[in-house]
């Protein structure tokens, strides 16, 4: 076990990648904060999944992109386990438009919640970390924000922001035992990619060298790896974890 | 005041490493004790809990000397 006495907080953990995350970080023997903006069921059941592993977690609601929230959510985490070693931002949604028929609301709600929550979640750890002098923070980019994708503006500026913000964290809070690195999915079979059309996923399939999607385990995996101490000598990185589709 | 100086100084002394003579009320966190903008930032930050307030982030950009540090903790007193 990898991360044996981490307590981890995990954004958006109860479904998909993030959940997948939540329950290999706790396998890793950390114990973790679920949470969830809606799903308080799925989320529930994370925390229960964890808890028959041995571990402990709670599941704390919070909207990601309202800072009195995030604030809240950081207050319980410390009060519950009394530290934090790893914030994992992962909450993320998509309102897929073409650029031409997108609307403002469209484009505000997306970059709120995947790129101002990542600012407001690591502002608000910063400080116990400082404390610690140590911890590790990971964002959950896409591979979208570095290749480009139509009918995603504001998802992949969005997810282009959150790797330009992952170098200044990083670059920031290096001095302070604090380290920042990013991953970048690809196309992982989740709710949020289940969405897209027969058609799509067939092209997307012909441009993955490892011709296959992703699973949430595949990301959970490195995840692991860029929370424990195997990769302390990296910082402000963003691993591609996509079959090999952008290199 | 010299209770609050006193208190002050012990931890800039701790966290920036300087002598306790150099502290003065006129002596500047970033030019005369080599502090960045981050040990700032972690100043405040643990004169916050020494001192059991909050210190607002509009408040904390003002605080550039020894001297601002004390006036503003007394003044909140």
């Amino acid at each position: 076990m990898k991360l044996e006495g981490k307590i981890a907080l995990i954004t958006g953990a109860s479904r998909g990648i993030g959940r997948e995350i939540a329950l290999e970080l706790a396998r890793q023997g950390a114990d973790v904060v679920v949470n969830y903006s809606g799903s308080e069921e799925r989320a529930n059941h994370v925390v229960a999944e964890i808890k028959e592993m041995g571990r402990n977690a709670i599941a704390v609601q919070c909207d990601v992109s309202n800072s009195d929230s995030v604030a809240t959510m950081v207050k319980e985490t410390i009060d519950t386990f009394g530290k934090l070693d790893i914030l994992v931002n992962n909450a993320g949604i998509t309102k897929d438009n073409l650029l031409m028929r997108m609307k403002e609301d469209e484009w505000d709600d997306v970059i709120n919640i995947n790129l101002k929550g990542v600012f407001l979640c690591t502002k608000a750890v910063t400080r116990q970390m400082m404390k610690q002098r140590s911890g590790r923070i990971i964002n959950i980019s896409s591979i979208v924000g570095v290749s480009g994708n139509p009918g995603q503006a504001n998802y992949v500026a969005a997810k282009s922001g959150v790797i330009g913000l992952t170098k200044t964290s990083a670059k920031e809070l290096s001095s302070r035992g604090i380290t920042v690195n990013a991953v970048a999915p690809g196309f992982i079979t989740t709710d949020m990619t289940d969405k897209l059309n027969e058609e799509v996923k067939e092209q997307m399939l012909k441009q993955i060298p490892l011709s296959r999607f992703g699973e949430p385990a595949d990301i959970a995996n490195v995840v692991v790896f860029l929370a424990s101490d195997d990769s302390r000598y990296m910082t402000g990185q963003t691993l591609h974890v996509d079959g090999g589709m952008v290199m | 005041m010299a209770e609050v100086l006193e208190r002050v100084t012990k931890i800039i002394v701790d966290r920036l490493g300087v002598e306790e003579s150099e502290v003065t009320l006129e002596a500047s966190f970033k030019d005369d004790l080599g502090a960045d903008s981050l040990d700032v930032v972690e100043l405040v930050m643990e004169l916050e809990d020494e001192f059991d307030m909050e210190i607002s982030d509009d408040d904390a950009e003002k605080i550039a000397t020894v001297g601002d540090a004390v006036n503003y903790i007394q003044a909140k007193q």
